[in-house]
């Protein structure tokens, strides 16, 4: 079993345990969790076969987007992810091309397809989505909000760790789980907007309308006078060989499972991408107990927030900078990969090769905008605005502001008096910042008992430990959310607030009160099984960047605000201000395998996962003379999959690219509707389509 | 600015263009392609649903239909590489006696040309689509020797194999001027410079005008739009392409059909009642609802399939219904090869071998049926339009 029941941040999953078979044999599994989360719990990663090569299809977006995960749910062709578990269903694997139930029910009860005018429809749920909705709401204007999944809050739904941002525009210094919940109330508190969860967006249309699956079943027009696009953003990908085997997914995928089923891919992880989705992932692992054994970035450093990457450090994951996936092998799912640096020209340094015995790969290699509606509707001459990481990618708190900053905008166009430039306009700047600016000397107070110790060093848009302070003690240099947070107050209270607040568990408190001069206490956060964590256990210390210090007693072990914890420890005098965090007992670090000069088997390296197109068949008919990426689908079928391009089409330019051409000249795939596969009986409007075609709904508090 | 020189130019490489470009080429002319789009196919070709019969109800285009045929079913024998050619009949299923009677009917025409097409009872109708709503049916059409082709992979292989016959494609090329002096065509302006032939092919399928505009040759072709879609692939349980004649109960469809390709996926599309004429390839949201209820009146157990893209495409259209083919009236060296109708890829094989023939002068009599029947002169009359458009 792969479930697992305690972690420090999320509630427990309560759900009714029904049974269901895979193959000939009965499991069980929780009601409502999606197909891919049950067979995962129990171990299955291979759903099936492709018709093409027989190839293991595994979970690999975990979004709806890429169909490897199809199987068939009670003779139906299904994607896993989205379908929900009922008890007695049988799923069966779905090798080569599955088949069309023969069944002919009769006459159907067919019902006229609905076309709805509406003042503003909104595409996405997500934080720029819902933060909009409750703009317009405030406004007055009416409209609908659809989202693909069942609860809103996009992937803030998926999100442990607390965010950056500022208090007043974005509830900065909350759980992702928890903003997500506050953003829904603000929406449902106004009303107005009508929220119609699990209800994906296929299309727009020249006719200038927006084809909806309602409630996952029931296909809708809706003909609206403005739409905002807030579609949120899709992960981009990688290719190498073996890169298409089960076990190697999405970092968001890996979220899916993890923070919102609770079900764990494997126990070994490596994560390939530094930058803020692979750091934080690296730390989601960790929560949920799994080993992570490495985190490779091929930048000189992580383009993350180095808060995030020394949380992970703290925790020993090793990050090999300047170093790239080489290959994935194993049978079936990875077993093991292959690692190597990169030279100064991005080359493969020889002799550099490093692999690692795992069972799960994470792919955090940034995002890109889901944007084709916009675009669409721009063309078709729609009234149309995008926001949140389908206008830019940006953090979740840029994204919320940039929704309420367009409703303002739409606001205008239905007339109604707009203040010149929003207020919200000046936050957004900030929020876009991507903290370039670091700074390598800390201040630390003087003179005080009590006092934090600050340890932000990055100008990273972010406010609430000033905001929490209750003698404002604590300032930002330059205006409210840019600079770094000092204390400059002449005394503090002790009350931890900050260190409670601060998204990158960033500030710890020094008690000099009451000590003997040789000892003094210092209380840290913690976001970890506590398990093992007792009074009176001495436990190695570290400072902010992962380096060990000495040794500490654990003092108190106490619950502070908002499931993050308190850790007390008595650390030596002059230790006091540079230890930042522990090493838990529970943990163990993790030696690499070094293989240099070993030779690998061949192993293909697909691109196109749909169609399974390598990468030898792309680079020889470009060498021929293809220049057009619809010339290389009618050759080779690039694209023409359940995903229509939107995995590869990033990785076949970059093989344009390595040909020494500009991708910029390469014609583009043309994302045409409908985005997500849809049963014709849904659009014929049919009285009894199968249930199974319907969302997930995994009956899960995603607030806590 | 360059000049360069040919024995022929070939405007367009889809549907038409493409295999007369490469029997031109195979014929040893030296032949140059002008091609607007970056890449080959990227018109109506690529949005052709692959259907390829020579089961006409018109003399000319059972010809060409069957040129085309012979050609699609014996190149995997002929080149090795594969076009998804699917050897499973057109189906006609008829629920209503006047289609009965005018399926019938043409039945001994249809048969003087040596096609096998018969006429199928119900039971038959049943077993060719398992599932079919039998409930009124009375039989149908077969003709077990017509298939399907995939357009993409088609259109690819004979770039392929007209690049190694030794053609020039020019992409990205179209062509700002057909240059004439005196009557006598002499080559083409392209925003590269000026190629000299003293034949240039017009196979420009829904811009026709637009290439013929400006040698003030008004050809009646006026593109609609059609549109189209596929579904996920699926096990093979579909063998003929089926077209339900019926006009639809909506008010807005004629004729329908739908075809199980050899990769699995349904392709299916509709004859707009009311067509809409244009360039623009923008799908409606009318489509897939209306779509979707017809091919569920007939064929229930679709409603699991699931659709996957629809896009649209252009019929360059005519007023009788047939295409143009011929020498251009009042200028030497200038050929038409336009107004398809929607059937370009399934005659294009045909076409492009009696263009051959015409560009070289060697004019079988069964050419001379087709090109007096498809003349560019001659009077586009209504009245004359194909029974099995």
């Amino acid at each position: 079993m792969y479930r697992f029941t305690s972690h420090p941040i999320l509630p427990p999953v309560e759900g009714k345990v029904v049974s269901f078979f895979f193959g000939d044999r009965e499991y069980h599994g929780v009601e409502g969790e999606p197909l891919t989360s049950a067979l995962i719990a129990q171990g299955i990663h291979v759903f099936g076969r492709h018709q093409k090569d027989h190839a293991p299809q595994g979970l690999f977006c975990a979004n709806g987007q890429c169909s490897q995960c199809t199987v068939l749910a009670d003779g139906l062709p299904v994607k896993g992810c989205m379908t929900p578990l009922r008890g007695g269903m049988r799923i069966t694997p779905c090798v080569g091309y599955p088949k069309l139930p023969e069944e002919n029910s009769g006459r159907e009860v067919f019902s006229k397809v609905e076309s709805l005018s509406l003042p503003c429809l909104i595409i996405g749920g997500g934080p720029a989505g819902l933060a909009a909705a409750a703009e317009l709401g405030r406004a007055g204007i009416e409209g609908v909000l659809v989202d693909d999944r069942p609860a809103l809050g996009g992937k803030l739904c998926l999100q442990t760790h607390k965010f950056f941002g500022s208090r007043e525009a974005c509830y900065a210094g909350r759980r992702g789980i928890h903003i997500a919940g506050l953003l829904e109330q603000e929406v449902e508190a106004i009303g107005r907007m009508h929220l119609w969860r699990n209800s994906p967006a296929l299309g727009v249309f020249a006719d200038k309308k927006v084809g909806i699956l309602k409630d996952g079943k029931t296909y809708v027009l809706l003909e609206p006078e403005v739409l905002l696009v807030a579609a949120g953003a899709r992960e981009k990908s990688l290719s190498f060989p073996g890169g298409d085997l089960p076990g190697i997914m999405g970092a968001g995928a890996f979220q899916t499972l993890v923070n919102r089923d609770r079900v764990l891919p494997g126990k070994r992880l490596f994560i390939v991408g530094g930058g803020n989705v692979g750091l934080i992932v690296a730390y989601h692992a960790l929560q949920a107990g799994m080993e992570v054994v490495g985190l490779a970035e091929a930048a000189e450093v992580c383009g993350g927030y180095r808060v995030h990457e020394y949380k992970i450090r703290r925790l020993g994951v090793p990050i090999y900078t300047r170093h790239t996936i080489l290959r994935a092998e194993g049978k079936d799912r990875v077993s093991r990969i292959t690692v190597a640096a990169l030279d100064e020209r991005g080359g493969i340094l020889s002799g550099s090769e490093k692999s690692f015995s795992v069972d799960t790969v994470l792919l955090a290699l940034g995002l890109n905008p889901v944007n084709e509606l916009y675009h669409a509707a721009k063309g078709y001459g729609m009234k149309v605005y995008a926001a949140g990481d389908a206008e830019e990618i940006s953090e979740a708190g840029a994204a919320i502001c940039g929704g309420r900053i367009q409703s303002v905008r739409i606001a205008g166009d239905f007339g109604q008096r707009v203040t010149e430039p929003s207020p919200w306009e000046g936050f957004l700047k900030d929020l876009k910042s991507k903290g370039k600016v670091k700074i390598e000397e800390l201040s630390i107070p003087k003179d005080l008992q009590v006092y934090p110790v600050i340890r932000c060093d990055q100008e990273i848009p972010c406010n609430p430990c000033t905001e929490v302070c209750p003698v404002k003690g604590i300032r930002i240099g330059k205006g409210d959310l840019l600079g770094v947070p000092t204390f400059q107050g002449d005394r503090c209270t002790g009350c931890m607030k900050c260190v409670l607040v601060c998204p990158g568990l960033a500030i710890t408190l020094v008690d000099q009160r009451g000590g003997d001069g040789k000892t003094c206490r210092v209380t840290l956060p913690w976001e970890l099984p506590v398990e093992g964590l007792s009074v009176g256990k001495k436990v190695p210390t570290v400072d902010m960047k992962g380096n060990r210090i000495g040794e500490g007693t654990v003092k108190v072990v106490k619950a502070g605000t908002d499931s993050c914890r308190l850790i007390t420890l008595e650390v030596p005098f002059e230790q006091r201000e540079a230890v930042a965090s522990i090493i838990p007992p529970a943990y163990r670090r993790v030696q690499e395998e070094t293989t240099a000069g070993e030779k690998a088997g061949a192993v293909p390296e697909i691109v196109c996962r749909c169609e399974r197109v390598t990468r030898e068949e792309i680079t020889a008919l470009i060498r021929k003379g293809y220049r057009d990426m619809n010339s290389l689908k009618a050759a080779l079928r690039v694209g023409m999959g359940a995903c229509g391009g939107k995995t590869c089409e990033d990785l076949i330019k970059r093989l344009f690219r390595e040909e020494g051409l500009d991708p910029a000249e390469i014609s583009s795939f043309r994302q045409r509707p409908p985005l997500q596969e849809i049963p014709l009986g849904c659009l014929a409007g049919v009285g009894n389509i199968e249930e199974t075609h319907a969302g997930t709904d995994p009956g899960k508090g995603t607030q806590a | 600015m360059s000049t360069r020189t040919f024995d022929v130019i070939v405007i367009g490489s889809g549907s038409v263009g493409m295999p007369t470009a490469l029997f031109l080429s195979q014929a040893g002319l030296r032949t140059a392609v002008f091609e607007g789009y970056p890449s080959p196919g990227q018109g109506a070709n690529k949005a052709a649903i692959g259907g390829v019969r020579a089961t006409h109800s018109d003399a000319a285009k059972i010809i060409l239909g069957s040129e085309s045929l012979h050609f699609f079913r014996t190149w995997q024998e002929t080149y090795g590489t594969s076009l998804g050619w699917k050897k499973g009949g057109y189906l006609f299923p008829v629920y209503r006696e006047e289609d009965e009677k005018t399926l019938r009917d043409l039945l001994p025409f249809q048969r003087s040309y040596n096609l096998d097409i018969r006429w199928i009872e119900p039971k038959g109708v049943a077993d060719l689509v398992p599932g079919i709503r039998e409930e009124g049916l009375l039989g149908g059409t077969w003709s077990p020797d017509d298939g399907q082709v995939s357009p993409l992979l088609a259109n690819d292989a004979m770039f392929r194999t007209a690049e190694k016959a030794g053609c020039s494609f020019f992409f990205n090329e179209a062509v700002r001027e057909i240059i004439s002096r005196n009557g006598k065509v002499e080559g083409v302006q392209s925003k590269s410079g000026r190629t000299i032939a003293g034949a240039v092919i017009v196979a420009a399928g829904a811009k026709a005008r637009q290439v013929l505009s400006p040698l003030a040759l008004e050809v009646p072709v006026f593109p609609e739009i059609h549109e189209a879609g596929i579904t996920s692939p699926m096990a093979d349980f579909l063998s003929p392409l089926v077209v339900d004649m019926r006009p639809g109960r909506d008010g807005k469809t004629a004729n329908f059909y739908f075809g199980q390709n050899a990769e699995g996926a349904v392709l299916f599309c509709y004859t707009p009642r009311h067509p809409h004429q244009g360039l623009t390839r923008e799908g409606t949201s009318e489509f897939l609802p209306i779509f979707a209820r017809r091919l569920l009146d007939l064929l229930p157990r679709m409603k699991n399939a699931l659709v996957r893209r629809t896009w649209a495409g252009h019929y360059p259209m005519t007023p009788d219904g047939l295409p143009v083919l011929g020498r251009a009236p009042g200028f030497s060296g200038l050929f038409l090869a336009v107004g398809m109708c929607g059937q370009g890829f399934m005659l294009g094989p045909g076409v492009g071998k009696t263009l051959l023939h015409l560009v070289t002068e060697r004019i079988t009599p069964e050419d001379e049926k087709v090109l007096r029947a498809l003349n560019p002169s001659r009077r586009f009359s209504k009245e004359h339009a194909e029974v099995l458009a």
